[in-house]
């Protein structure tokens, strides 16, 4: 190769690096800053999750999951009202939104192309209600139950307000669930004669429903943690769980109430109760990230 | 095979009138791998000043992954490295101190795809020389760099509208513009055609034999016929499969006169590719 | 395949009726449903303004820039001022800090700063501040980052009391920052990859790139998502009604307690009673309607994007 083939007066300078020009040290910092926001942004999170895990842990014992919550001034007793209300709560919530959020995303994914304009209204009535805040909701089921006694403070008020905020994640993880199903599935249950409705809950629903499940999870651990939403329509019950048209203990509002007391073992007891909702929330989020990621 | 460059000496020694041309790029035995994968082998090809030289052959032969090689486009994908040597007037692209965005500012590139910004025609335009700190007066830049690329007369009236609202092949005409407006010395261009109907096919065509005055332009094409109305030189590209490489290897076959590799090629593989045969 | 065999006839051809009606009422009930959903939206915004009427005839619009808020029998005055101010400055604070820090960590993770695994694990646990709940933000705020606070500004000898709106919108930023990062991550994600390619080849540099071709493209998507936070931040609750100070006045300074139309709600709607139910549910009407145009305005934005690219 004749290695002088090319001279010319070209500056091979000029294609270097310079580390000191105004375009690279601008550069630099904007990447340096980008990665600082990151960094800023997670640390409340490890904050958090340090002081919750730290403060939670020393009352994690049996008698947090058997007793009932201590009288003012008294040490020890435990949070279990509390746990079996979340429960009961959350598990009417779920009744309740599950049936029609699953309705709904029926339609939107296997009807609403057939009609653009009302599926357009509904997708964004969906938007909206996602939007709507929480404390909203709360107001709305006081409105609707509480104030005319139908039937007052209660934890089936609580679990109607519960389901209002979970209907628009199951509506959304749902409608994107039926979506994923391959359409040849669909075409395919058509071709062998099957009718609309057959096709929907015998051969796609069934496929989604790993997905549908996933969304589920979602929302019952993040419903778990609303406090809003019950503090004026379930309340709040220092006692077991007596029948669901009665107020009812639960995790969040217990750790709103003991929060602000200002007694040690309430306090310590209100660490204990956000440990175990963030824990909650931490297991259905890593579940949620494993099961879309075999997909 | 005589070596192509090698060749030109020896002809422009014999023949006086034919130019000695410079050669602008250069690669030397290149190998391009995607990770632990080769996807070309053995690139070796000189690249003369102010010519149109093609790069042609079958799909998945590597011809556009070693033209983005040029400009170092290939530095956004992860897994990219090249072994070999890749000089730009005897400068290695790929030395550790090379900055690819100086390298970017001297060999433009236009897509297959047209891919005006959503701005304004003016602003589509007006970008390059922006970020790089051009001094002089902005509305005539991009009023000769719009006449350069044969569309000032479609667009003066409409400056200030979005690049969108061209046809595909006006689309394709600005974004040459853009490329030029940056005043590269290079163009590399990726297909820049297989979106485009047959006129505004012919107008692109046209402008390269307009440009090839100041620029050097490097094609890709799987249009043999646009590779003999517009190059000069023509490299044949083609690809093999290797046993356990886990896919296709592309190499050079052959690179001559375009002339010479339509008419009278040396390589059987590139006779059978330029009459039909396969591809 | 049965090639050979000749299969028998289909019993029946047509479907029955029973069939065709099962399907007509199947679409029938997945349609109500659908439409339940407007109908709640609908019965929210009704049911709240029914049962705020009693106030807002006797208040009128005055009620929105009165400041006096007294469910005393006898001497009832409500006016929900201090709160809609206490609610918009500790949004607007909040978007203050959230935004910078959300777009930075947006993209931060659509750039290949780092391997994908690592970004993988960010975008996990960026969206885990989301979920936290806010109850917990709120018993946090209480027993680290106030007392924090209060160091801190005692090293300048400042005096700091402790909840304030400075306390409520810092924890706020934290909760609205995920929301900012997921949609403007998202839209960026959304553009097509020859806008960069466009740009790199024309000799931009990655943040000259970023700048002056990503986010204008992504704008649209961008500016959605703040406004969807910004609607969070309004109507967020728990973690404010811990930390603002609940305190029915308006301060010039951060660092003195306030009050959010929210933590009105949270805190007095389980004791009231009479027109002072009235007047919380007109205060719930105003956070309904104010939410209502941030969300509507988001929702439009990035309909917006979507379609240009599509």
């Amino acid at each position: 190769m004749l290695a002088n083939f090319s001279m010319d007066n070209f500056n091979s300078q000029s294609l270097k690096i310079n580390k000191a020009s105004r375009r690279s040290l601008f550069n630099a910092i904007m990447t340096g800053l980008s990665a600082a926001c990151i960094l800023t942004a997670l640390v409340p999170l490890a904050l958090v999750l340090f002081y919750v895990t730290v403060n939670g842990f020393n009352r994690l014992d049996l008698d947090l999951f058997t007793q009932l919550p201590p009288a003012p001034g008294l040490q020890g007793g435990g949070i279990a009202n509390a746990i079996a209300g979340t429960l009961i709560v959350v598990a009417i919530a779920t009744l309740i939104a599950v049936p029609i959020g699953v309705m709904c995303a029926i339609w939107l994914a296997e009807f609403g192309g057939d009609d653009t304009s009302i599926d357009e209204w509904v997708r964004f009535g969906v938007n909206i209600l996602a939007g709507v805040p929480s404390i909203i909701s709360g107001v709305f089921i006081y409105g609707l139950m509480v104030k005319p006694a139908l039937p007052g403070y209660s934890a089936l008020a609580g679990g109607v307000a519960l389901a209002v905020l979970m209907l628009p994640t199951i509506i959304r993880t749902t409608d994107e669930a039926l979506k994923i199903v391959p359409q040849d599935i669909r075409w395919a249950a058509l071709g062998v004669g099957a009718s609309k409705y057959q096709m929907v809950l015998k051969v796609v629903l069934p496929a989604a429903v790993p997905a549908i499940l996933t969304g589920v999870t979602l929302a019952v651990a993040r419903a778990a943690g609303e406090t809003a939403p019950l503090i004026f329509t379930a309340l709040f019950s220092p006692f077991w769980p007596n029948g669901i048209t009665n107020p009812i203990a639960s995790l969040a509002v217990l750790v709103y109430n003991f929060a602000t007391l200002p007694f040690k073992p309430q306090q310590e007891l209100a660490w204990a109760a956000s440990l175990i909702l963030v824990l909650l929330v931490l297991a259905s989020s890593i579940t949620a990230r494993l099961v879309t990621r075999k997909r | 095979m005589i070596e192509p460059g090698l060749r030109r000496i020896v002809e422009s020694i014999m023949n006086p009138t034919s130019i000695a041309n410079d050669v602008v790029l250069r690669a030397k035995d290149c190998d391009i791998y995607y990770g632990a994968y080769r996807a070309v082998r053995d690139v070796s090809v000189d690249i003369p000043q102010h010519k149109v030289t093609a790069f042609i052959g079958p799909s998945g032969c590597g011809k556009s992954t070693v033209l983005r090689c040029f400009n170092r486009l290939n530095d956004l994908i992860e897994v990219f490295h090249l072994k070999g040597k890749m000089t730009y007037h005897g400068q290695d692209l790929y030395a550790a101190d090379v900055d690819p965005v100086e390298v970017r500012r001297r060999i433009g590139m236009v897509f297959q795809k047209p891919n005006p910004f959503p701005k304004t025609i003016y602003d589509n335009i007006a970008y390059g020389p922006r970020i790089s700190n051009y001094q002089g007066d902005m509305d005539e830049l991009v009023e000769t760099s719009l006449r350069r690329a044969a569309l000032w007369d479609e667009v003066k009236d409409k400056l200030q509208e979005s690049g969108f609202s061209l046809s595909g092949g006006q689309q394709q005409r600005l974004c040459i513009a853009r490329t030029i407006a940056v005043q590269p010395e290079v163009v590399l261009m990726d297909e820049p055609c297989s979106a485009l109907d047959p006129i505004s096919t012919l107008k692109v065509e046209e402008l390269m034999k307009e440009l090839i005055q100041d620029y050097t332009i490097i094609i890709v094409t799987h249009n043999m016929q646009q590779a003999t109305r517009v190059a000069d030189y023509t490299a044949f590209f083609n690809a093999e499969v290797v046993e356990g490489a886990g896919g296709k290897v592309g190499y050079l076959a052959e690179f001559d006169e375009t002339q010479k590799i339509f008419s009278d090629p040396v390589q059987p593989e590139t006779r059978d590719y330029v009459t039909g045969r396969f591809g | 395949m049965t090639v050979g065999i000749p299969s028998p006839p289909p019993s029946s051809r047509s479907r029955s009726a029973t069939e065709k009606e099962l399907d007509r009422l199947f679409e029938g009930t997945a349609l109500t449903f659908a439409l339940f959903i407007l109908l709640l939206l609908v019965a929210i915004g009704l049911l709240v303004l029914v049962q705020a009427w009693p106030a807002v005839k006797e208040y009128g619009l005055s009620f929105l820039w009165t400041s006096a808020w007294n469910p005393v029998e006898g001497r009832q005055a409500f006016g929900v001022l201090p709160m809609v101010y206490g609610t918009l400055l500790t949004s607007a604070l909040s978007l203050l800090i959230a935004v910078p820090l959300g777009l930075g960590t947006a993209l931060f993770l659509s750039e290949n700063f780092i391997p994908l695994k690592i970004r993988t694990v960010l975008v996990f646990l960026v969206e885990l501040l989301a979920a936290i709940p806010s109850v917990v933000y709120g018993l946090w705020g209480i027993f680290v980052l106030i007392p924090a606070l209060k160091w801190c500004f005692g090293l300048f000898g400042v005096s700091f009391t402790g909840p304030s709106i400075l306390a409520a919108s810092l924890v706020l930023s934290v909760m609205i920052l995920p929301i900012i990062t997921a949609i403007s991550r998202d839209s960026l994600a959304a553009l097509p990859p020859e806008l960069r390619q466009g740009s790199y080849g024309l000799g931009a540099t990655r943040w000259g790139t970023i700048f002056r071709v990503l986010i204008p493209a992504a704008i649209s998507g961008i500016v959605g998502g703040v406004m969807l936070a910004l609607g969070r931040a309004m109507g967020e609750t728990m973690a404010v009604t811990m930390l603002v100070g609940n305190a029915n006045t308006i301060s010039s300074s951060l660092l003195q307690p306030g009050n959010t139309i929210a933590s009105l709600l949270a805190n007095q709607f389980a004791e009231a009673k009479g027109i002072q139910v009235a007047a919380l549910m007109y205060a719930a009407f105003i956070l309904v309607i104010l939410t209502l145009i941030v969300n509507i305005l988001a929702d439009w934005i990035v309909r917006k994007l979507q379609a240009k690219y599509d």
